[in-house]
């Protein structure tokens, strides 16, 4: 009985325990969150708390130190290729080649992920449309803006339809429009398909429109976790999320280097 | 199938870099060039022990060079990882789901091929250089000598792309692998025999260099191209193909547990 609801109700992604320590510092500290299938689920947190770590560990390429997790079902240590195979993601940092074409770099991804000719040809065209980049995709991306670059990036990761997509700052350094465009296109992808959605932001608006979870995160610990809506109305009827995040996280820059900068 | 079509898109990223940035392929010809012409000149007249009599110094050294050519070409290609790591699309690739060791096979495959090209390109430009194939050789004789040493080339390549591989999956940044990458390729350049017999060395370097794997590539390249040679073919290509063999699983064990973030 009890196995049959589990079958049932697998999450995409669940964590426990997570814990991830570079030499004694525990950069992600015993977390622990499900993520339902086709949910958008937001990571929110300070600058160093944890994020890209997670996501780096969810997505196989940082080993963990303690704890467990599994995607789409797999675990994330035992199963690496199944998990891979299971995932898009953009990465925080640019990961793009710049010395080829935007179509080259596309094609590069597709063939990684084993889509054959025709099915290549037709998904990046229509990305290609999709992010505006049509015009520019023979041209070596060393000579793309750095929005452009990230149009690349968010229809790459896109490419082999992933069921688990992960998006870290996707929209860092975007125009508004640009920023509406590709938000749009997530939405709508994350209601038509079955794709589950995970991403960080530090835009508090666009996390409080998109996502139906937000998990608050600061040193490595999830300090609260619920609905935008839960989250704001338990801080008053006037709360925006930037409140919540603020009354969480505090007033304090965390960051030594985010410190340094503005020395 | 899947790992496959990986291997080859990866050889070919190489290849479509490789022939947008020519200059690379004339760059890496530029030194043993230049050794030939100091050397080769140099010593023209001299009669160096251990060189068989009737072939000049610079017939004896091109086969080394050819040797230097693929040994630096593909030791110092390890480097294109740490460049796709400080880049970001190292994770790209590692992030997809292809076995590790297709990913370093593919990058191996793209090395060996743009170490083939520069090592024909020099192979052909050394003919300037008052390189000749002996009289005594029949037609046949030289196509067959050109295939063996397209053999040796392609195994010098894949062993030494491996020990490239391996220090650049063990190293954080590119600086740092340029100078250990240095410290580790002169000797084994210099303790090859591809300037002069190491019959000539003292005792204790002779035996490093029966030690080093180029060693016996280079003297495969001099049996293929002008004939002489200290270690019979069929032992040259054993031992060329067993340090490929073992250096290519190396590598892909230290680029298994690298760390691509
Ligand atoms: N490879 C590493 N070695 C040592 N420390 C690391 C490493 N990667 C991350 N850290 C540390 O772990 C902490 C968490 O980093 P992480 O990148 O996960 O933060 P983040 O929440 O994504 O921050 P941001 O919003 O700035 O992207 C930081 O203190 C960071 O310095
Ligand atoms: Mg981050």
């Amino acid at each position: 009985m009890i196995s049959a609801i589990f079958m049932t109700t697998m999450p995409a992604i669940t964590v426990n325990n997570l814990t991830k320590k570079f030499n004694n510092f525990a950069a992600v500290d015993g977390i622990s969150f499900a993520v339902e299938e086709r949910e958008c689920f937001g990571l929110l947190g300070p600058n160093g708390a944890g994020k890209t770590t997670t996501i780096n560990i969810l997505a196989t390429l940082l080993p963990l130190t303690a704890g467990s997790a599994t995607v789409a079902g797999f675990d994330v240590c035992k199963q690496k290729n199944q998990v891979r195979q299971s995932i898009g993601i953009v990465f925080q940092e640019p990961a793009l080649d710049s010395r080829l074409t935007g179509r080259e770099n596309l094609e590069f991804h597709a063939m990684m992920y084993g889509i054959d000719r025709l099915t290549r040809q037709k998904r990046i065209k229509a990305l290609l449309e999709l992010v505006e980049l049509s015009e520019k995709a023979d041209v070596l991306v060393r000579n793309y803006s750095g929005g452009m670059k990230r149009r690349l990036e968010i229809a790459r990761g896109l490419i082999h339809r992933p069921r688990v997509l992960f998006l870290d700052e996707p929209t860092l350094g975007l125009d508004s429009q640009t920023r509406r465009l590709i938000w749009n296109y997530i939405k709508r992808l994350n209601k038509e398909s079955d794709v589950t959605i995970i991403l960080t932001t530090h835009y508090m608006e666009e996390a409080d429109d998109f996502c139906d979870r937000i998990a608050i995160i600061d040193h490595g610990k999830i300090v609260t976790m619920d609905t935008p809506a839960n989250l704001k109305a338990a801080l008053g009827p006037q709360a925006s999320l930037e409140d919540v995040f603020i009354k969480y996280t505090g007033n304090t820059i965390r960051n030594i280097e985010e410190r340094e900068k503005i020395w | 199938m899947v790992e496959l079509l990986a291997i080859y898109v990866l050889w070919k990223r190489e290849i479509i870099k490789l022939f947008r940035e020519k200059e690379r392929i004339i760059g890496s010809v530029a030194m043993p060039l230049m050794f030939l012409t100091f050397l080769g000149f140099g010593f023209s007249q001299a009669s160096l022990p251990g060189v068989k009599a009737g072939i000049s110094y610079i017939v004896f050294l091109v086969p080394g060079m050819i040797g230097m050519n693929m040994l630096f070409g593909s030791m110092f290609s390890g480097i294109s990882v740490l460049w796709d790591k400080e880049f970001g699309f190292l994770k790209e690739i590692m992030v997809a789901p292809v076995s590790r060791i297709s990913i370093a096979l593919g990058r191996i495959a793209g090395g060996a091929t743009t170490g083939i090209i520069q090592g024909l390109l020099l192979f052909g430009l050394s003919f300037f250089f008052g390189f000749g194939f002996s009289e005594s050789f029949s037609l046949s004789r030289i196509i067959a000598g050109i295939i063996l040493m397209l053999v040796f080339m392609v195994l010098i390549a894949i062993s030494f792309l491996s020990v490239g591989l391996s220090f650049a999956s063990n190293m954080r940044d590119a600086q740092g692998f340029e100078l250990i990458i240095n410290f580790v390729m002169f000797p084994l350049f210099f303790l090859s025999g591809a300037v002069s017999p190491i019959t000539n060395l003292p005792p204790w370097l002779q035996f490093l260099a029966y030690l080093n794997p180029l060693t016996y590539g280079v003297d495969g390249l001099r049996r293929s191209l002008i004939g002489s040679s200290m270690f019979s073919l069929q032992f040259d290509l054993f031992i060329c193909l067993a340090a490929a063999i073992a250096l290519t699983s190396l590598a892909a064990f230290f680029f298994d547990r690298s760390s691509s973030v």
